[in-house]
């Protein structure tokens, strides 16, 4: 049960039925970030994707051989701004996983600097995420997560690990950084998965 | 309220996990805290209390049902359930101007929260950590941080704290009367207060007004070998700076805690 705040509602920011609840319009590109930035070039950049199996690494060019594919999505952070229609430039999940075999259906994803986050394996497949370099045309800067990061749109934006260096395969899902920090889970906007 | 144990490998401890949740809320009191920024009491009968740091989710409903949303930083922290935020006005905002021009004593909103786990301090928890706390603040970015300045003190923490803060001008400076009670109890909770002035100093001062420079910063923080915990504030371009800085300095940044806001 809202209560009606008296007098609020004058200025109003553009509404858009691709903005979930409790969200916001942005223009510019907030940084959202828990600690320092890492530095980490394309030359040093490699992603692994670790399995009940064994590893499998990728360096930035074999990562980039798989194809790379332009994609438009709409981005939605838990602090409640959203940028629709961003432009990204990356390499489907579902071709990195065509090279791995495993069976366990949990991720926990790692990034330069200790960051890390979960996602179940079947949500990042399907065409619904991606190893992203570019993002509005350029490549990511070191704030937004360079030289590549996840990018799992349907989820919110914490989900997308900046500085990202691999995937753990897990038989459970367990929480990362920030869901043991508070924050849910799962994390769908359209269902305000925001905190425990 | 107990004190958890502590957990080794990450040099804290456990939160006292308080599940958040909606709650009702009415503006107790407004208060200019500088020119561009007010100061706001909310009394929230049904908060379970919050951590130094913590922040919650403040939601504004128009007669219509037109609904905003925005986070804030905790400027307050315990069990008590008048919490003060205060909020910086954002020139083209549309949460920000009516909550420091227009919302009045006794206005209703509805708050979400504690929120917020990692950029968080709790006194008299550092028994096996006798780490110093180094805390940075870019203008408004002190908010978060004065909760932590204030349960220090109240605690009488021995834990070492400086808090190195960075404002344009004197009349920038939020929360000078609660960081001077802070300064004068350095006996029982060691405390050291910088503030740089970009623009213009006081009047009298022996540092001339100017930006924060890495020297400036290497002189008013823990040097590296103290291995301080940090906490850093402010906006996006002003944290990159000092943890730049920092780790050129020869600072660990790893587990630096950093709250960053606004574009790059």
């Amino acid at each position: 049960m809202a209560s009606f705040t008296r007098g609020f509602g004058g200025r109003r920011r553009p509404q858009d039925d691709r903005t979930p609840p409790g969200q916001t319009l942005v223009a510019d590109w907030p940084v959202m970030s828990a600690g320092a930035t890492p530095s980490v070039t394309p030359a040093d950049w490699t992603f692994t994707i670790s399995t009940e199996h064994g590893q499998r690494t990728w360096s930035w060019d074999e990562v980039h051989a798989l194809g790379v594919e332009d994609v438009t999505v709409d981005v939605h952070c838990v602090t409640h701004w959203s940028k629709l229609g961003m432009a990204w430039r990356g390499v489907s999940l579902d071709a990195l996983f065509a090279e791995v075999d495993t069976s366990l259906g949990y991720c926990m994803v790692h990034s330069s600097g200790g960051y890390t986050t979960n996602v179940p394996l079947a949500e990042l497949l399907g065409g619904r995420s991606w190893i992203a370099f570019e993002a509005d045309g350029a490549p990511l800067t070191p704030e937004h997560g360079a030289p590549a990061r996840l990018l799992v749109p349907h989820l919110y934006f914490w989900k997308s690990a900046k500085w990202v260096s691999g995937i753990e395969m897990l038989p459970a899902d367990r929480p990362g950084f920030w869901e043991d920090n508070g924050y849910n889970m799962h994390g769908d906007p359209w269902k305000e998965e925001r905190y425990w | 309220m107990t004190v958890p144990a502590p957990t080794p490998d990450r040099g804290t401890v456990d939160p006292v996990r308080r599940r958040p949740s909606w709650h009702a809320a009415t503006v107790a009191e407004v208060a200019p805290e500088t020119p561009r920024s007010r100061r706001i009491v909310l009394d929230v009968p049904t908060w379970p209390g919050n951590d130094p740091g913590q922040h919650l989710d403040l939601r504004l409903t128009a007669e219509d049902g037109y609904q905003a949303t925005r986070s804030y930083s905790l400027a307050s922290s315990g069990t008590g359930t008048r919490l003060t935020l205060a909020v910086d006005r954002v020139d083209d905002g549309e949460v920000s101007p009516f909550l420091v021009d227009e919302v009045a004593v006794g206005d209703a909103v509805d708050v979400h929260g504690p929120l917020g786990d990692w950029f968080v301090w709790r006194p008299n928890t550092a028994a096996t950590d006798r780490r110093p706390v180094q805390l940075i603040a870019g203008g408004s970015g002190i908010v978060p941080l004065v909760p932590m300045v204030e349960a220090h003190r109240a605690a009488a923490d021995p834990t070492p704290f400086r808090l190195l803060y960075a404002v344009r001008t004197p009349e920038d400076v939020y929360f000078r009367r609660e960081l001077g009670v802070a300064v004068d109890a350095t006996a029982t909770a060691p405390f050291h207060l910088d503030v740089v002035h970009s623009r213009r100093a006081p009047e009298g001062a022996t540092t001339p007004a100017g930006r924060l420079t890495r020297s400036t910063l290497a002189d008013a923080v823990f040097p590296p070998a103290d291995g301080a915990l940090v906490y850093v504030c402010g906006s996006t371009p002003f944290v990159e700076q000092v943890l730049t800085w920092l780790g050129e300095l020869g600072h660990d940044t790893r587990d630096v805690r950093a709250e960053r806001f606004g574009g790059s």
